[in-house]
């Protein structure tokens, strides 16, 4: 016992650091709930596909033998190629998997089923085009082993840091966005009413596009965090950190934007204080124990939701 | 300014509207009269694009509207207080002001300003409570709102779904003051009502439906005299 609670900040921190990444990707189930009432249970995959590209691209820059791999420069390169790819595929499986449905008036079943189905399509594609042996990432050659900082006698890692401030700054560009611009207002409106923002001259169809380009560009940065952190990918990887990122959107309160960031940093400590007092194995039976008290005291969640009775898809 | 002719419209198999035929003339208050599920809701969605209509024609300004998407309709010019309010209850007061000024994003800063202005002293009840959510206004208030709303887009056409619906009597006179006032500053009206009587008190020509056909049309002062319409939606016998 005193040993676990030894090491308890420093788990902690890791705590945090994988519960900033939950969140990041429960930021993209929630904004696709709030707006269509749909589960993309493709989302996963999209987060999987953002960490093959950036590990795609850091072997590319490795290769290419630029020499000063500085992570100051790598990082946000990374970054910015895996949300545009996860972004636009995120787009496209809208236009394409769930937009044929909902706008012929198939009940909310239809899109959900639709994408299960992508998700099992996605998921082979990539096993099919990249193998089913996981791909490593170089993290050492970006952040070697000496770079960190003791605080108060927990050591963090620099990569550590930029995961932490990585998510922490993209969800606060994402809540700037959705509370302080024209755009987030219409995603709110559209949120909350549809036909009456189409009313007010909103083109719907654009703003569900935009909603689903940013959440699954948040998931597409969320795979390259994961796959600098625990430098091993694969194509089965969206699965479980799906499930959890979904549970995470849950916990917090589902349509809710800060209740999905809360949901996903409550569910990363969780998990932290399970693997310090407890058995690693039973990290995921806490979390979805948390997940299963949450729903039964309070089944809108933390936060609560945030869903309209009005938009039915 | 509008003009519907032999619109047929309804939701799926469903007929709603049997070849109806409207029309408002610019600076008018023209009033639609009719019971529950007697189609003047689908008339005003059919006129926003928001229900298509199966066979006529709808013309806005001279041109069809009828196939146009409802952003389009709506920037030139026509603008809905909807049935029972809708307003963005998670926004507040002012957001929903701005929502309602979003097809004039692109116009000066100063024009949208003295807009919102302009509501503001129309009713300054949404100035005291502009950074309140809409959702936790009175019903009398979030009518105001979604009155203003629709101001907000400087519409040639405003269009109203039963403004007097769960009012009370008081504030329903208030209301159709207002959207007096409104017509007397240069825009024009169609209105949807059950409440006959204070509509007709403010309309200059009605329409009456009856099952998704036009029943009735002429001048409110007419339509008025009309035992038909005194029995049926004057509640006299």
């Amino acid at each position: 016992m005193l040993d676990a609670l030894g090491i308890l900040p420093q788990q902690l921190v890791f705590g945090l650091a994988l519960g900033c990444v939950y969140g990041l990707i429960a930021l993209g189930y929630t904004m696709v709930y709030g707006i269509l009432l749909m589960i993309n249970f493709a989302h996963g995959e999209l987060f999987t596909i953002g960490a093959y590209v950036g590990w795609g691209v850091l072997v590319w820059l490795i290769n290419a033998q630029l020499g000063g791999l500085h992570p100051l420069w790598v990082v946000p390169v990374l970054l910015l190629m895996a949300m545009t790819v996860s972004g636009v595929l995120g787009v496209t499986l809208e236009r394409f998997a769930y937009r044929p449905l909902y706008t012929r008036g198939a009940t909310r079943l239809g899109p959900l089923i639709s994408a299960v189905g992508a998700s099992i399509f996605l998921q082979n594609a990539i096993m099919l085009t990249q193998g089913a042996r996981m791909k490593v990432y170089m993290t050492n050659l970006l952040f070697p082993r000496n770079w960190y900082v003791h605080i108060a006698g927990v050591r963090i890692s620099a990569l550590v840091m930029v995961m932490i401030s990585v998510a922490l700054s993209l969800m606060w560009l994402l809540n700037l966005l959705v509370q302080r611009t024209t755009l987030g207002r219409c995603m709110r409106a559209v949120a909350e009413d549809r036909e009456v923002a189409a009313v007010m001259g909103v083109n719907v169809r654009q703003v569900i596009s935009l909603t689903f380009l940013l959440g699954s560009a948040l998931g597409g940065a969320a795979g390259v965090l994961v796959g600098l952190y625990y430098t091993q990918i694969d194509f089965f990887m969206g699965y479980s950190a799906g499930l959890k990122a979904f549970t995470a959107a849950v916990l917090g309160g589902i349509g809710n934007l800060r209740g999905a960031m809360l949901g996903g940093l409550v569910l990363g400590l969780i998990e932290s204080l399970a693997v310090t007092f407890l058995n690693p194995a039973y990290r995921d039976v806490v979390a979805f124990v948390v997940l299963i008290l949450v729903l039964v005291f309070r089944p809108t969640g933390l936060l609560g939701e945030s869903v309209p009775q009005s938009n039915k898809v | 300014m509008l003009r519907l002719v032999d619109v047929v419209a309804g939701y799926g198999p469903i007929g709603v509207l049997h070849q109806i035929s409207l029309e408002v003339k610019a600076s008018e208050i023209v009033c639609l009269l009719g019971g529950n599920a007697a189609g003047k809701s689908t008339t005003l969605k059919a006129i926003l694009g928001l229900v298509r209509p199966a066979t006529g024609s709808i013309e806005f300004d001279g041109q069809r509207i009828d196939r146009l998407p409802t952003e389009e309709i709506v920037r030139r010019g026509i603008a809905l207080v909807p049935e029972s309010r809708r307003i963005f209850a998670r926004m507040t007061v002012w957001e929903n002001l701005a929502m309602g000024g979003y097809t004039r994003r692109a116009n000066p800063m100063q024009e949208v300003t003295a807009d919102l202005e302009r509501v503001y002293t129309l009713f300054p009840r949404l100035r005291d409570r502009a950074h309140q959510h809409g959702g936790t206004l009175s019903g009398g208030e979030q009518q105001m709102l979604a009155i203003g709303r629709a101001l907000m887009a400087k519409p040639r056409l405003l269009l109203l779904d039963e403004p007097s619906m769960g009012l009370a009597p008081v504030l329903v006179e208030q209301v159709f003051e207002i959207i007096q006032t409104i017509n007397g500053q240069g825009t024009t009206v169609l209105v949807v009502e059950q409440n006959a009587a204070v509509a007709l008190s403010i309309a200059h020509r009605a329409y009456v439906l009856q099952g998704g056909r036009m029943a009735m049309q002429g001048s409110a002062a007419d339509l008025l005299k009309e035992d038909h319409v005194r029995r049926a939606y004057l509640g006299e016998d």
